[in-house]
């Protein structure tokens, strides 16, 4: 009895992590490659740098808060969300690059 | 550019087919400029059109009125200080201390920014705290450490004068003499100090002559990452990328150093870290750096050729250069290709005293 509830709940774990899913947003000419974007709560969003130069992605916002440093060109950094909300990515180094990340329950 | 714009553009295919044959990446092709007068790879580096917002769009009412609070003493607290002071015209717009002198001649921390070309920064300040040049305006009026100004008392006094009371009216009708009008006709003055005629610009539009062999060289080291490396941060076309950057220098080794847009963007990447500025009419501004501890431009190479004199926290755009002399010379001459003509500037005659 006791290896069956094991199982499935094994089971319901699985499929919760076979269902979230990783989202990639690129930076590229100084810009995120997607303005906004709509994920749920588990789900990975990986930045990739297209650029020649260094970015930064970072968020203040209550939601989700992370600091994913620097990284040169052709590197990617990832962030799972945790908590649902509306999660303001910027890069520090160039201020105009500005995302919004919708996570939803 | 992506290759997208490139193609959009009147670039010929040859020239892409031919950075391809040399191994370039389409990312790397994106950095390939034709060193010729006039090509179209080089047209990025234009100045567009002045930008301004909705609700402040420029007309010759706004800037003949925000002229005169430029320069008007009047607004602050001792009566002797304007905009003009620290930013003034005979010194390219900024005020050639190595740093700025406030309220009774108290030394700022900062150097005094230029106000040319200002009306492009998405940012404004050294440490980008302000978000337009409106936002801007009234911040050094209200200072204790600059002009020191009572508003109030300084909104009483243009609303006692018969003319700035009929200038205020011509320039924007029904709305008042105001903290929001004062600054919106000082920014709409500001958008009218612009730098997009220099050599450089007539070099790029097309004249074969405006810039010498030795400038057209600095330029190829000024955008190559393993030369120069200057337009990764001093991108097209305004020599800026908006962005902040700890550039290393001495007085960030400092005790209680000045920690620059980490004020503003609790990042650890951002302590220590300014605004890019502007290289247009940057040979009317020296000191350089927001600490003004280079005398000259040749000064400002050896800062960069080393890498920066403090690493802690360095910028990771910035590296160590391997240039010789004459690339350096080359670079210097490049830079000063970047100012433009310069004219007399009509000082505006101030309205006059109401007793």
């Amino acid at each position: 009895m006791t290896s069956k509830y094991i199982a499935a709940i094994l089971s319901l774990v699985a499929s919760a992590s076979l269902m979230a899913e990783t989202v990639e947003v690129g930076q590229t000419d100084k810009k995120f490659t997607q303005d906004t974007l709509d994920i749920k709560v588990g789900d990975t969003v990986k930045f990739t740098n297209n650029d020649a130069f260094f970015h930064n992605v970072f968020s203040l916002s209550d939601a989700e808060m992370f600091d994913l440093g620097s990284y040169p060109k052709g590197e990617s950094r990832d962030v799972t969300f945790t908590t649902p909300g509306e999660v303001e990515v910027e890069c520090a180094i160039h201020p105009e690059m500005k995302m919004t990340i919708n996570v939803q329950e | 550019m992506s290759i997208a714009r490139i193609a959009k553009s009147t670039i010929t295919t040859s020239v892409l087919a031919s950075a391809f044959m040399f191994g370039l990446t389409p990312a790397q092709a994106d950095e390939h400029y034709v060193f010729e007068a006039g090509h179209t790879s080089l047209q990025e580096w234009l100045m567009p059109e002045v930008p301004y917002p909705d609700n402040n769009q420029p007309n010759a009412e706004r800037v003949e009125l925000g002229k005169m609070l430029f320069f008007d003493p009047r607004l602050s607290g001792d009566g002797n200080m304007s905009c003009a002071t620290c930013h003034s015209p005979l010194f390219g717009w900024s005020d050639g201390l190595p740093t700025a002198k406030g309220f009774k001649s108290k030394v700022l921390g900062r150097a005094s920014p230029t106000v040319t070309n200002s009306a492009y920064n998405s940012l404004q300040m050294w440490d980008g705290r302000k978000k337009s040049l409106e936002d801007q305006a009234l911040g050094p009026m209200l200072s204790s450490a600059e002009m020191n100004v009572d508003l109030s008392m300084a909104i009483n006094f243009l609303k006692g004068n018969s003319t700035y009371v009929e200038a205020f009216e011509k320039a924007y009708p029904g709305q008042g003499i105001k903290d929001e009008t004062l600054a919106m006709a000082i920014a709409s003055f500001e958008r009218t100090v612009i730098s997009n005629n220099s050599p450089f610009d007539r070099w790029v539009k097309g004249d074969k002559t405006a810039m010498s062999k030795q400038q057209v060289n600095g330029f190829k080291l000024f955008v190559d990452p393993e030369k120069g490396n200057c337009a990764v941060c001093h991108s097209a076309p305004n020599f800026s990328d908006s962005g902040f950057h700890n550039i290393g220098l001495a007085s960030w080794g400092q005790e209680n150093p000045d920690m620059g847009r980490y004020a503003i963007k609790p990042i650890n990447l951002m302590k220590g870290a300014f605004k890019t500025p502007t290289l247009r009419d940057i040979t009317l501004t020296a000191p350089y750096f927001h600490d003004g501890s280079a005398m000259t431009l040749s000064d400002v190479m050896d800062h960069y050729e080393a890498g920066g004199s403090v690493k802690t926290n360095l910028s990771p755009n910035m590296k160590k250069l391997t240039l010789t002399q004459a690339e350096k010379a080359d670079l210097v001459e490049f830079m000063k290709a970047l100012t433009s003509p310069q004219k007399p500037f009509v000082l505006p005659i101030l309205p006059e005293n109401a007793f």
